[in-house]
């Protein structure tokens, strides 16, 4: 009679900690998730963006139309690669983007008739702060999927993870853009 | 990031906060007891006892208060002004952008009309926080230097930081209200009344002010952890990536010589940087709010 008491306690503090394990997985997978729909938001903010600036520049430089050209590409391919890709595949579109804007900003320096005009001015504020938010929102989410990642990672959780079917979610990676993209600025 | 790991951590810093909110308002209720019951058996001997529901109600009532209602005292009492959504869109943009990267919601923010760089944060928890900066600082302050003191602030808001701050300034502040209080109602009611009582009633409540106050004194240092200080610092300098910022930043802070008006003894804790410049020598050692900002500069640039 002891015994099965003894027995049935420890059943139950262990089912307490599963449940308390398997709960704090789905935790961390649901923190990972809103994460990354903070950075969804901020990337259509991106792109909503766009059109107006590339207009708003096209009045002052009209010649430049690579670069226009570059930057409406690069944001149609980020557009794509947000409905099909993975994360992977979607941060380096979007990735090809923050440099087709670099570029374009670059190419807007060149016009100090442009740097004058309020609309540029809020444009540019307004693209500055989203890029801001982007990189704030992407070092939230890499830091929930290193949390949950590593928790999917170490024992005992792992054994849980794996016959619940938990699954590592992927970081994303958006490299510094301006530390790596070289400006071509053409003078013509 | 190479350098010194904060000593405590963020997990820690909610652990303690939780314990200090609760030895706060016990601390509290006892002193409004005791005065309460001082107050009674002077009144009438053996009356102490009939004040204690009262008493209990007050103290019961004042925490209440503070809670709910604290942030609203600290931001009227700075004469803060609650920022439109259209004013002011750079320093909305970096909150909004911090409060992304360290998955709080946006705070409210205030505007101080004042020329000396300040800022502080408020609130019960991160839900109704509210940022407070003044038109100083973002005259004074780069861009980069903004974020990183405002990064301060919402680690503030994220380590649960504010709710102990905010109880600590009212609940003190109503303890010498009240203490100040009992004792001219004392003072005028001995005079009125028979004088032979008077002398012990006097002598009883000096001793309970000389109990009160040194207990007084260890609150607002439990609130004033320069630990925490410390702390808001490293979690600000991680959430920017950038500590050389908040150190140019606290550097210009503390060069600033001109005193913030609207602040006083009980909100001084508040700010990123002590804002009464020419403090008595007596404040310096019981009441010392903030770490030496040199030493916090210090630290910073071993972060970097």
């Amino acid at each position: 009679m002891e015994i099965a008491l003894v027995v049935a306690g420890i059943l139950v503090v262990l089912a307490f900690f599963l449940i308390s394990m398997y709960n704090r997985l789905v935790t961390l997978r649901q923190r990972v998730r809103e994460a990354w729909a903070d950075i969804d938001v901020q990337l259509k903010r991106r792109w909503d963006l766009i059109p107006n600036l590339v207009e708003t520049v096209k009045g002052y430089a009209a010649h430049e139309r690579q670069t226009f050209e570059a930057v409406t590409q690069a944001r149609a391919q980020a557009i794509a690669a947000a409905t099909s890709g993975s994360p992977e595949q979607r941060a380096s579109a979007e990735n090809a983007l923050g440099g087709a804007l670099l570029n374009l900003r670059a190419v807007a320096e060149a016009y100090p008739q442009l740097q004058a005009v309020q609309e540029f001015k809020d444009l540019s504020e307004n693209l500055s702060a989203t890029e801001d938010k982007i990189a704030f929102a992407r070092r939230f989410y890499n830091g929930g999927v290193r949390d949950y990642n590593t928790a999917l990672m170490t024992f005992p959780t792992n054994v849980l993870g794996g016959m619940f079917g938990f699954t590592p979610e992927q970081y994303f990676e958006l490299t510094d853009v301006a530390e790596r993209a070289v400006p071509q600025v053409k003078f013509t | 990031m190479a350098g010194p790991a904060p000593r405590l951590s963020i997990y820690d810093a909610l652990a303690a906060n939780r314990i200090r909110t609760a030895v706060l308002i016990a601390v509290f209720t006892l002193i409004v007891l005791a005065l309460g019951f001082v107050f009674g058996e002077y009144l009438q001997p053996g009356g102490g006892a009939a004040l204690m529901p009262f008493a209990i109600g007050f103290s019961a009532l004042s925490s209440a208060g503070s809670y709910f209602a604290g942030d609203k005292v600290v931001l009227g009492m700075s004469h803060a002004r609650e920022l439109g959504v259209g004013e002011e869109p750079q320093l909305r943009n970096i909150v909004e952008a911090l409060a992304i990267g360290s998955g709080l919601p946006t705070p409210k923010l205030y505007l101080i009309d004042d020329t000396a760089p300040n800022a502080f944060a408020t609130g019960r928890d991160p839900r109704h926080a509210s940022i407070a900066v003044t038109r100083g600082l973002l005259a004074k302050l780069e861009r980069t230097e903004l974020e990183a003191v405002l990064a301060h602030e919402m680690s503030h808001i994220g380590n649960r930081d504010i709710r102990v701050m905010l109880l600590v300034i009212v609940l003190v502040g109503t303890v010498a209200l009240l203490a100040d209080w009992l004792m001219r109602s004392m003072w005028w009611g001995g005079r009125r009344g028979r004088d032979r009582d008077r002398g012990g009633a006097v002598a009883l409540f000096a001793f309970a002010l000389a109990l009160v106050t040194p207990v007084i004194a260890t609150l607002i240092q439990l609130a004033v952890s320069r630990q925490r200080e410390y702390l808001a610092d490293a979690s600000a300098a991680l959430l920017t990536r950038y500590p050389p910022a908040l150190a140019s930043a606290l550097r210009k802070i503390a060069a600033d010589r001109e005193p913030l008006e609207v602040a006083n003894k009980a909100t001084a804790s508040l700010y990123i940087a002590n804002p009464l410049k020419d403090r008595p020598a007596f404040f310096d050692g019981l009441f010392d709010t903030h770490p030496p900002v040199e030493e916090r500069i210090r630290r910073l640039e071993a972060m970097g």
